[in-house]
């Protein structure tokens, strides 16, 4: 479904990808791991057309989208929904759902009410100010406004930050959720493990580069990934 | 009682006197600044920069206007039918004229800057020079001198409030305005358009994730704006005709509207336009005519130095 070949992205004089490769199948959750700065959140900037890639090519669904517009990608089928969730924090609710879906045709009420089944606070909270939510709720909203759209590929760049565990667990069963329906999910996480748990397969990055790839269950108990990114704290 | 107490108590009983027909005037021309102010705060919201050209703008709006008057208006007085007919022309021509114009201000002084992510103070520039360039050209191409708009209407005393009489001028003004004022409310709190505006307004990026063609927002914005002052340079040369400069000293009082009721802020550039003109109105009384330019900067000074972010405080993103 995504293609990506020797990608290098850089900002200015600083090389934050240096020729990245990888791919996700369709119906597949891929979770992307890495320290802080290993060019995670660089990468899904990349995929949704906030950063061309300086070189090297990126194929969604066998076309060559390495030079989209970020405004085109909602309509090609790709929504990304950005570090720290960068909900519009003076429209309401609704209104943020309703930015989901800027490039709709047509009513998107129905898509609506289904995001207020899966996410009922939404529904409580569809008067109340972007700025006023919680942080699980705007994580929430973050995802159902990505939904909106109706994406077959869905970029989560790490959910979990700054969430308690118990919405956490919330969250990665609804990312499950979504992925039974039918949308592909590449996820970056620091969360190693739970997104371990959840994904199919991962990639491990280490300062612009991905340095390796395998199934999710392989990389659970990969040597290197318990020392660096489980730490003590994985039971397994 | 002392020489200063009686300089007031004489100025207070002409207030009192004038009041009403001050006040009238005040509010005409503060719909007048409030129509130009939401231009800045609409560019202001989309790209945090004030559009030091907007003054020119409302100049081309004001000579569009005339030179449809010119060709328009007959020796004799026009019909009521006519006259409506007129007046929405001018108003349609000034406002064509503004976008357009704020339309290739974006282009050329803006939109080439933004590629190169140039600094700040590179905007400001480009604007003025922009603004000279502007002016300057009206100046070599229409004359030096002002002259008067031919007047599509009869401008007589429709109706009075307590005695004070109500000026047909007025009375267009005020429709024209709250009519504009209402559809540009509407256009960005309820369509699909405004709520691109708000979001390029609140985070750019993250609009731009949603589908939000942040170029194209940024150019429409522009255009709304430009339509508004345009159409308000039409209204303002009506009254008080049109020369080369005209758009210096509105501008900046539409400015001073826009920094009072919160730069960024819609309802507040309308607001700030409006207690500006009728305070200004009523000034009149305390200060000779030649000061009250000194009174409305004066009160830009103010406000910047103790609330610079107005009385409505900075943000085009609310719907409200
Ligand atoms: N706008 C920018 N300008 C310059 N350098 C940047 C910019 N954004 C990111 N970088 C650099 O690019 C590298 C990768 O950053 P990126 O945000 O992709 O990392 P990340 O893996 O998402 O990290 P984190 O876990 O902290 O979110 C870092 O070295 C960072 O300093
Ligand atoms: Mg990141």
């Amino acid at each position: 479904m995504l293609d990506v070949k020797d990608a290098v992205v850089r900002y200015g004089a600083i090389t934050a990808l240096h020729g990245i490769s990888f791919n996700v199948e369709q119906g597949e959750i891929v979770a992307l791991l890495g320290a802080n700065g290993a060019g995670k959140s660089t990468t899904l900037r990349m995929l949704s057309g906030l950063h061309a890639p300086a070189s090297g090519q990126i194929l969604f669904e066998g076309e060559d989208v390495t030079r989209t517009k970020a405004h085109e990608f909602s309509k090609l089928g790709i929504s990304h929904v950005p570090e720290g969730r960068r909900i519009f924090p003076q429209m309401s609710v609704e209104e943020n759902l309703e930015m989901g879906a800027f490039n709709r045709r047509g009513s998107t009420s129905d898509d609506r009410d289904h995001m207020y089944e899966t996410f009922p606070i939404l529904k409580e909270r569809r008067k109340q100010l972007g700025a006023n939510l919680s942080g699980g709720e705007q994580q929430m909203l973050a995802i159902a406004r990505a939904l909106m759209a109706r994406p077959r590929l869905l970029l989560l760049d790490e959910p979990s930050m700054g969430l308690a565990p118990m919405i956490v667990e919330t969250i990665f069963g609804i990312i499950g959720e979504i992925r039974t329906a039918g949308t592909t999910v590449l996820v970056v996480e620091q969360n190693a493990s739970q997104a371990l748990r959840l994904a199919d397969r991962g990639y491990v990055m280490e300062n612009g580069r991905i340095v390796f790839g395998d199934l999710a269950k392989n990389l659970l108990h990969d040597e290197r990934v318990r020392a660096v990114y489980l730490g003590e704290s994985v039971e397994s | 009682m002392g020489a200063f107490g009686h300089y007031l108590l004489a100025h207070l009983d002409t207030l009192k006197h004038e009041f009403w027909a001050l006040f009238v005037g005040g509010v005409a021309n503060g719909l007048l600044y409030g129509m130009i102010a939401v231009g800045y705060t609409l560019v202001y919201g989309v790209l945090r920069l004030i559009n030091f050209a907007h003054s020119e703008i409302f100049m081309a709006g004001g000579f569009a206007g005339y030179f449809v008057m010119k060709a328009l208006v007959g020796a004799s007085a026009p019909s009521a039918f006519a006259s409506v007919g007129l007046i929405v022309l001018g108003i349609v021509a000034g406002g064509v004229a503004g976008a357009v114009m704020a339309a290739l201000l974006e282009r050329v002084a803006y939109r080439t800057l933004r590629r190169r992510n140039a600094p700040r103070l590179a905007y400001l520039i480009s604007a003025i020079g922009a603004s000279y360039f502007l002016f300057n050209l009206a100046g070599k191409e229409f004359g030096h001198i002002a002259v008067s708009t031919p007047q599509p209407y009869i401008n007589h005393a429709v109706f009075h409030i307590f005695g004070a009489p109500v000026l047909m001028y007025y009375i267009i003004i005020l429709i024209a305005g709250v009519i504009m004022f209402i559809a540009l409310d509407r256009l960005v709190a309820k369509t699909r358009l405004g709520r691109g505006i708000r979001a390029v307004a609140q985070d750019a990026e993250t609009a731009s994730l949603m589908g939000v063609n942040i170029d194209r927002t940024i150019a429409i914005t522009f255009i709304v704006g430009g339509a508004l002052g345009g159409a308000a340079g039409f209204l303002f040369a009506m009254g008080t005709g049109v020369v080369y400069t005209m758009g210096f000293v509105p501008a900046l009082k539409a400015f001073t509207a826009a920094v009072l009721g919160g730069i960024g802020n819609l309802r507040g550039a309308m607001i700030g336009g409006l207690i500006l003109g009728v305070f200004e109105g009523l000034c009149v009384v305390f200060v000779q005519a030649a000061y009250i330019d000194v009174v409305a900067f004066g009160i830009l000074v103010l406000v910047l130095l103790v609330r610079p972010t107005g009385i409505l405080g900075e943000r085009l993103g609310r719907s409200a």
